[in-house]
């Protein structure tokens, strides 16, 4: 059951008791805590047992980037909520490893589809 | 203004992505491989962010460099506090990247050359350079 | 000025500062200066530098129709002209660019001999030949030691090419798996890293595994390079395998103090194997089959 709300900044769709957030690349300071409260009333609304961070429109993601992926992800966990992101570029992951960015605190998978897979069939996290 | 140099201002946050903007069009001016690209436009992003968290305002500009047009440089002044303990803050990045450090560790290591002239008081300018391949 | 006394050597120890300037002029004017990769600072202490060494060698060796290139006297010069040749052609200078900036010289003393020897036409025509012969000369070996340098360095590109071959093999749908092989310097790991990456974009791989069973060393740098890639690795979603740590090979690692978390290994690449499969979901009996 999708329920579409498009934001100025990121389109967050719910599917499946899942939240789906797809981050835009033109995210600026104000935006990003707008999406930030957008995310958690989402889980709140729809009583999400998962969240899914999409970031495969991302070409830069810096520290700042990081830090606020690293904060939705804690907020998500502390409702509860399943939280995995997904998208990053070869680039991107390379830089962020450059950087000692290595974002341990959060689950990854390659797509959107084997997230919500991971998700559906509660396969446990890998080792963390 | 793109005859192979860039300038832009650093006084709001959303200056950070028009400085990403114009890094990512000099690495495009010498056609360098993407994840060069990318690794150098970080870095501006994280100098630039820098100087808006620290400095307040400052200016970065950007320019070809090279006999073969094979490298861009960037240049970041500002004039706000400085750094006093400059080796430490380089230092900075593989351990506490989660905190508010300043990430110019970080952004040494994505670049080519990095060079940082700073006077507590006084203000703060970097040049890093990044090849294109 | 009596002639007996104004050389090239006399000349260039009276007069260096102003032969000097005068050389530095002359290659701002002929546009050689390529202050675009070489500041302006650098030169002058470049032209300062072989100058004085000139100078220095003119006093005790002949500079006249005697004057022998080859002369170990010499040496000292070539040294020089070796050295700002090198740098320039790092720096990507053009062959005649390089030529140039040696032969330039040679007007600089032209203006200093005949300011010298404005009344004694004949010395002053053999003193400009002689000065002609030697920039030559200096020119010529500057111009050798560029054509080393270039083949140098691209007989260096050749080899790191071949030293990159590192393919990602796809194994089984959605198991990528990279052999490892020789030395692992930190260019090959970032090629080997980049193509790793890639190949799990393009082949959706779960896992991928990296086989260490044909590397000759395991040291810090190859133990952190591995961590790199991955923590590269996780951050795309997919699982990393390291296999082929030998017993040695794992007592190296705890030694160096090097910790592999979130990093699942393996002693060989079969079990490597195994696990991946295990992880995709499928279950496969290594006893069958002999």
């Amino acid at each position: 059951m999708a329920d579409l709300q498009d934001f100025p900044s990121s389109p967050i769709v719910t599917i499946t008791g899942c939240v789906i957030v797809a981050i835009r690349d033109d995210l600026d300071d104000s935006a990003v805590l707008a999406l930030q409260n957008q995310l958690v009333e989402e889980i709140d609304r729809k009583k999400a047992h998962g969240v899914i961070i999409d970031i495969s429109a991302l070409e830069i993601v810096d520290t700042f980037t990081g830090r606020m992926l690293a904060a939705m992800a804690e907020m998500s966990r502390v409702l509860n909520a399943r939280t995995i992101l997904v998208g990053m570029r070869p680039a991107v992951a390379m830089t962020l490893v450059e950087l000692g960015m290595t974002l341990t605190t959060i689950e990854t998978a390659l797509t959107a589809d084997r997230a919500m897979m991971m998700i559906a069939e509660k396969k446990p996290p890998k080792t963390l | 203004m793109s005859d192979g140099e860039w300038t832009v201002s650093l006084r709001k946050p959303a200056d950070v992505a028009l400085a990403r903007k114009a890094a990512m069009s000099a690495m495009d001016g010498i056609g360098a491989t993407a994840i060069r690209r990318t690794k150098f436009v970080t870095a501006v992003s994280e100098i630039a962010r820098n100087v808006i968290v620290h400095a307040g305002t400052g200016v970065i500009h950007f320019k070809i460099v090279g006999f073969a047009s094979q490298s861009v440089v960037a240049e970041c002044r500002d004039h706000g506090p400085g750094i006093p303990d400059v080796a430490k803050a380089l230092q900075d990045g593989f351990t506490t990247a989660r905190g508010m450090g300043l990430g110019l560790g970080g952004a040494k290591r994505l670049v080519d050359r990095f060079e940082i002239v700073t006077e507590p008081g006084r203000g703060t300018t970097v040049v890093m350079e990044a090849k294109g391949r | 000025m009596s002639s007996e006394t104004v050389d090239l050597a006399s000349l260039l120890k009276s007069g260096f500062e102003q032969i000097l300037a005068d050389w530095l002029r002359v290659q701002a004017e002929e546009g050689i200066k390529r202050t675009d990769v070489i500041s302006a600072d650098e030169t002058s202490r470049q032209s300062r530098t072989l100058l004085a060494s000139f100078a220095r060698v003119a006093e005790d060796t002949a500079t006249d129709s005697d004057f022998d290139f080859d002369n170990p006297a010499w040496d000292p010069v070539r040294e020089v002209l070796g050295d700002i040749s090198k740098t320039r052609t790092e720096r990507g200078v053009s062959p005649t660019e390089m030529a140039w900036f040696v032969a330039s010289l040679k007007q600089a003393l032209f203006n200093a001999l005949r300011k010298a020897l404005e009344d004694e036409p004949r010395t002053l025509v053999s003193g400009i030949s002689d000065a002609s012969r030697i920039v030559d000369q200096f020119a010529l070996h500057a111009f050798d030691v560029y054509v080393q340098e270039r083949e140098a360095i691209i007989e260096r590109q050749q080899s790191e090419m071949t030293e990159v071959s590192a393919p990602v093999v796809k194994i089984w749908d959605r198991i990528v798996t990279v052999p490892l092989l020789g030395t692992l310097d930190s260019f090959r790991a970032q090629t080997v890293m980049e193509n790793l990456l890639q190949a799990i974009l393009d082949r959706e791989a779960e896992v991928a595994i990296i086989d260490i069973t044909g590397v000759s060393t395991v040291d810090t740098m190859v133990a952190q390079h591995l961590l790199r890639t991955a923590a590269a690795v996780r951050l795309m979603g997919a699982e990393c395998v390291i296999s082929g740590i030998s017993p040695k090979i794992a007592q190296t690692i705890v030694h160096l103090g090097v910790e592999l978390p979130n990093v699942v290994t393996r002693s060989d690449l079969q079990s490597g194997l195994a696990y991946a499969f295990e992880r995709i979901g499928l279950h496969v009996d290594m006893n069958a089959h002999g």
